[in-house]
């Protein structure tokens, strides 16, 4: 009967299938929540802007083109290690670059930005009771927001945004943003 | 050995304290809106640390969001309206018990469906073990057996 000549291998069949289960939650990061933002317009806000203080930065400056929201902070080590990618990209212009500098100190972060090569953002917002970051759902800094022309939130990367995680999945995200009317 | 136990101790219950101590700053003026604070704050994720509730983290987020229940709280939001401010922030993952919809519908019911699956293969094993134990021997076989175990007494 072929049933016996299976049966012998049912446990191998059953580690088998366990083995790529768990072999696919390996690769996953717990971390990564997905954003229920995603496909939303942003969450409004205006916001003092971090060098003027006098001058907000809020959803309003987001419409009219593709660009990127990167939620920031001094007291952040992740950020300090995604900072001189941000300053090359930025020098790259080929999109717009907003902060969100996230429950800082005001003169923490202008420091911050100076000692450590320069200030990549178009302009940062100063979230200091970190109630904006609430509303977009930040939980762990650094994280990116690519925002569609209307200012709607495309994607979401949480953690650093480096080279390879930039060329892999945000610039093609970016680039048919920009080709969509 | 026991001296570093005793420090390591003191030092958890210190910390224990003060975990509490962030949990209870808020006051309220009604019970009732504290047991609400008390209840949803242990329903609710911490993003930071996710195995803890809001009430159990130290989390800088998560006393941010313990500001923002105790003011929704105060301002007699429903626990519908709470779930759903922080749900649609954070997602479904903030809430401890997810929400049954088609994608957790496995992890609702794929428990149950193993212990079905379980019970079932046990009464089948049984009931083969059962038919075994009750099959006699034929005739034939018997004869077979009593000229095996001659065989092997006379070498």
């Amino acid at each position: 009967m072929a049933n016996s000549k299976i049966k012998p291998f049912i446990p191998l069949i059953i580690f088998a299938v366990m083995a790529i289960f768990l072999g696919i939650g390996l690769t996953l990061n717990p971390r990564e929540v997905p954003s229920p933002l995603i496909n939303k317009p942003s969450p409004q806000f205006s916001l003092p802007q971090l060098h003027a203080p006098t001058k907000t930065l809020g959803t309003a400056d987001f419409v009219g083109k593709v660009s990127l929201f990167n939620v920031w902070a001094s007291w952040c080590a992740a950020c300090r290690q995604e900072h001189p990618f941000l300053m090359e990209l930025a020098k790259l212009n080929i999109v717009p670059i907003y902060g969100l500098n996230y429950k800082d100190k005001r003169e923490d972060a202008k420091r911050w930005l100076i000692q450590y090569g320069g200030d990549p953002y178009v302009a940062s917002a100063f979230d200091l009771d970190g109630r904006v970051g609430i509303d977009w759902g930040v939980y762990g800094v650094p994280e990116t927001f690519v925002l569609d022309k209307k200012g709607t939130i495309r994607y979401k990367h949480i953690g650093p945004l480096d080279y390879k995680s930039w060329q892999e999945t945000v610039l093609p995200i970016v680039q048919q943003l920009q080709a969509e009317s | 050995m026991t001296v570093k136990q005793i420090i390591t101790g003191l030092l958890l219950a210190s910390w224990v304290c003060l975990v509490q101590a962030g949990i209870y700053a808020f006051e309220f003026d009604d019970p009732k809106k504290e047991a609400r604070f008390k209840h949803l704050s242990e329903e609710l994720r911490c993003l930071v640390c996710q195995n803890q509730t809001l009430a159990d983290s130290g989390a800088g987020l998560a006393m941010d969001l313990r500001k923002e229940l105790y003011r929704m709280v105060n301002e007699n939001a429903s626990d519908e309206e709470i779930k759903n401010f922080m749900v649609s922030r954070y997602g479904d993952f903030v809430l401890y018990n997810p929400p049954i919809k088609t994608s957790t519908y496995l992890l609702w019911f794929g428990p149950f469906v193993l212990v079905v699956l379980g019970l079932f293969m046990l009464v089948r094993m049984v009931r083969k073990v059962g038919q075994q134990s009750t099959q006699t021997l034929s005739a034939e076989d018997h004869k077979r057996v009593q000229d095996l175990l001659a065989d092997k007494e006379e070498k």
